[in-house]
């Protein structure tokens, strides 16, 4: 039998107390402690400084590498373990070269089939006196465009880091260094008239005969590159400006990839899908011939030499 | 039918065109043509696909008038083909998660330029799966390091540029090593095509002769492949890389470059290393012990991590080394699940990054834990993904870690000395896995009343909807695992 207890006799018991502490109703140390509210910590201008300085002193003294004995020794260490394995690696990579097959003997494994190929019948394949670009142009044309881009990506990156805005170098012209450049300087500017137009001309020159002689593309564009250097050392670029600005670089670079780009996908898909490419090959030697191989070398030329002289303007002024 | 054997050279031109046309356009116009780029080489890539896998076949395209050995040419089955459909995938959501980020975080002048950064990265990836020729694929490894350092430097800050710094300088490392055993092998064999390489190293291996520099011709490859994925004693550069550069380009690195150089290793040791040679060479228990160090010290670095964009970058040192730990068991079982761990990663790690950015928008741009207390109900459906993605990384049924992982254990209890370690520390790295994806979910779930404003979805849609794309990849990679990983197997057995 069982009865129901009065409300204030229930009250008393423990297990009244435990599920009133139990559900969070009743605190026990409400009423039976002293408390008082927590105060907010504020810390003085003094402990602040004081703890800075400490801080500092801490790091200077742990980074004191002519008392920290520690450091000392790690990095001592640090310094002989790199030296070891370097000398370890280079140890390997020559012994391991001593094992490989030498250089020009008749029956290597290099001298085989492929090169054999490209020395004989490179000049009737690709219509290019000169082997090498015949080789780098046309039979491995992909390579070659793959390295293009390359050249054109690390302009990119470079811009990345250090374009500025055309109007902020306006703005600090007179803080900025960059402005300061060597202008009027005669003996420059004298040599410069003098030199300039050689090396644009014979730049021009390797370009175009790069199918028949020594050079090609990148190589006549790094010279053309190097004459527009010598020019906007010599004059400045606000003369450089009046035939060479952004603009121009822009059209020049984006004209010369997309005409590459499009020779060599129409390349490509005539030889995959076995169509003949219509681009004649000439007669070996003369300056119109080489089918594919000239107008690459042009587009090639012009892109490099872009390249070059926006490398030089963008570390110069961070801006074409 | 024929048409779509003149898909993955187009797909690559189309990238390497959209990169150039960029350069002259507006930031705006570069985002579309990329946006338009990215889907239309997804849509030829699956169509490459189709016809691969109904084949049942590979297919050598060549790349000019000449026939192989002495022109270029690119080679497809239905692995290469696929890895490159998923590529363009995960690339659409990483840049569509991040959109908002790189509006903000980039100069408005420099935008076209990181679309050019990542249609070089795009071109690259499909040249480094579809490439049958060596040097070629060293070729493109250069434009997909530069433009990796270009994604991280965008952001202009003093810590991406110094993290830039070092990832140039590993990634050069790495390409450096690569290239010399790129020259010794040509010494060896005469021949930069990877078919006539195999031939080559076939004879060699039979022979006997230049066994030494064989070796380390491989160790030098593998090694420079796996500084660039970071394999864990060479993974110093990945948390600053990844920890502070634009979201879009840490989901991109993690999810993307460094899985185009693992498949690069992948076709290398298949096609021209040869599966039986390289699994007799002993780089492979290299490999292997490698492997197994990455899932413990990612993990534990994680576990350390006070910032959660940090924490996510360690936990990919550790998923890189599950893959290295499948090479190194050198099963075709073990290849397998690698791939697929691939793949499982690649989604998931995107889905971390993109959703991590949400939780750290809605905390003040702060990245410390403290600070994402109660930040899944500030943005529900942020909080949502990343406890996805945790529990995909965990490796719970349903997602896509549980299958890979399932994947590992089964090929390491076909191995015989391997097994138990393998085991061991596949058990260890999921509770350690466990310790820190979950202490960050208790954490955005636990309730605070907070300072900062929440975000609904009805803001952000692209957003949410770009999360429940990663989401549903995610399920469907754990849910339908049997097709994929038949798929898998073909592509391996046509790689060989």
């Amino acid at each position: 039998m069982s009865h129901i207890r009065k409300q204030s006799d229930y009250e008393k018991t423990f297990a009244y107390r435990f599920f009133q502490w139990l559900g969070g109703e009743k605190d026990a140390f409400v009423g039976n402690m002293e408390m008082r509210p927590q105060k907010e910590y504020v810390e003085e201008e003094a402990t602040i400084q004081e703890r800075m300085k400490d801080r500092q002193q801490a790091i200077a003294e742990a980074y004191d590498s002519g008392h920290n004995k520690e450091l000392l020794f790690f990095q001592m260490l640090y310094k002989c373990f790199s030296i070891l394995f370097c000398i370890a690696i280079v140890v390997l990579l020559v012994i391991t070269v001593s094992y490989l097959p030498s250089v020009g003997g008749a029956d290597k494994p290099t001298n085989n089939l492929v090169s054999e190929t490209y020395i004989s019948d490179g000049l009737k394949d690709t219509g290019a006196v000169n082997i090498v670009t015949g080789m780098i142009l046309s039979y491995r044309a992909f390579d070659t465009f793959g390295e293009t881009n390359v050249l054109f990506i690390a302009t990119c990156c470079v811009m990345i880091m250090l374009m500025v805005d055309e109007d902020k170098i306006r703005e600090n012209k007179d803080s900025n260094d960059r402005g300061f450049e060597p202008k009027n300087d005669v003996i420059l500017q004298m040599v410069a008239t003098l030199l300039v137009p050689i090396v644009f001309l014979f730049g021009i020159y390797i370009i175009l005969n790069g199918h028949l002689s020594p050079g090609g593309g990148f190589s006549g564009g790094a010279m053309i590159g190097a004459g527009m250097i010598l020019y906007v050392a010599a004059f400045g670029f606000d003369k450089m400006g009046k035939f060479f600005n952004e603009k121009v670089y822009k059209c020049v670079k984006v004209t010369a990839l997309i005409c590459y780009g499009c020779i060599v996908t129409y390349y490509f898909l005539t030889g995959a899908n076995g169509l003949p490419c219509l681009i004649p090959l000439g007669e070996p030697g003369k300056i119109l011939s080489g089918g594919i191989t000239l107008p690459i070398n042009i587009f090639v030329g012009s892109e490099v030499a872009c390249t070059m002289y926006a490398f030089y303007a963008l570390f110069r002024r961070g801006g074409l | 039918m024929e048409i779509i054997r003149n898909f993955p050279c187009l797909s690559i031109l189309l990238a390497m065109f959209s990169a150039i046309i960029s350069s002259a356009l507006k930031g705006k116009w570069a985002k579309r043509l990329n946006t338009f780029v990215v889907t239309t080489v997804g849509i030829l890539s699956a169509a490459t696909l189709y016809l691969t896998y109904t084949t049942k076949e590979s297919y050598v395209y060549v790349m000019g008038h000449f026939p192989a050995p002495f022109g270029n040419e690119i080679r497809f089955g239905s692995l290469e083909a696929g890895m490159a459909l998923f590529f363009c995938i995960i690339m659409l959501f990483s840049l569509n998660g991040g959109r908002k980020k790189i509006k903000l975080e980039i100069d408005p002048g420099k935008e076209n330029l990181y679309y050019i950064m990542v249609d070089l990265l795009l071109s690259s990836l499909l040249a480094l799966v579809y490439t049958n020729d060596l040097f070629t694929a060293y070729v493109f490894v250069e434009i997909n390091t530069i433009a990796a350092c270009g994604l991280i430097m965008i952001m202009e800050s003093g810590r991406a540029i110094e993290a830039a710094t070092r990832y140039m300088i590993m990634s050069l490392l790495g390409s450096g090593l690569f290239l010399i055993g790129l020259c010794m092998l040509y010494d060896m064999t005469g021949h930069l095509l990877m078919s006539y390489i195999q031939i080559s190293v076939r004879e060699i291996a039979g022979n006997g002769t230049y066994m030494i520099p064989l070796l380390v011709t491989i160790a030098l490859m593998v090694v420079g492949l796996a500084i660039k994925s970071a394999l864990f004693p060479f993974h110093a550069w990945l948390p600053d890389a990844y920890g502070y550069s634009t979201v879009s380009s840490a989901a991109m690195l993690s999810s993307l470059v460094s899985k185009g150089y693992i498949f690069l290793l992948i076709k290398i040791i298949y096609r021209v290393i040869g599966f039986e040679i390289f699994v007799n060479s002993r780089i492979i228990n290299v490999l292997f012990v490698f492997g197994l160090a990455g899932m413990i010290m990612g993990s534990t670095s994680a576990i350390r991590e006070n910032d959660i964009r940090r924490m996510i970058s360690y936990s990919s040192v550790a998923q890189i080394g599950y893959i290295y730990m499948g090479f190194g068991l050198g099963t075709t079982a073990g290849m397998v699940a690698s791939v697929f761990h691939i793949l499982s990663h690649a989604a998931t790690k995107s889905l971390l990054f993109v959703s991590g950015v949400g939780l750290t928008d809605v905390s003040g741009e702060k990245t410390q834990f403290i600070e994402l207390t109660g930040a899944a109900y500030r943005n529900t459906a942020a909080g949502l993904a990343f406890t996805v993605g945790s529990l995909s990384m965990v490796g719970i049924p349903l997602f896509s870690g549980f299958i890979s992982k399932l994947l590992f254990s089964q090929a390491a209890v076909q191995s015989n000395v391997k097994m138990l370690p393998a085991l061991i520390v596949l058990a260890v790295s999921t509770v350690l896995n466990a310790i820190y994806f979950m202490k960050t979910v208790i954490r955005i779930y636990t309730p605070i009343k907070s300072k900062y404003p929440s975000v609904s979805i009805k803001e952000n849609q692209l957003y949410a909807l770009t999360l429940l794309c990663f989401i549903v990849l995610n399920v469907l990679l754990g849910m339908c695992s049997q097709p994929i990983t038949d798929w898998i197997r073909q592509g391996l057995a046509v790689l060989a």
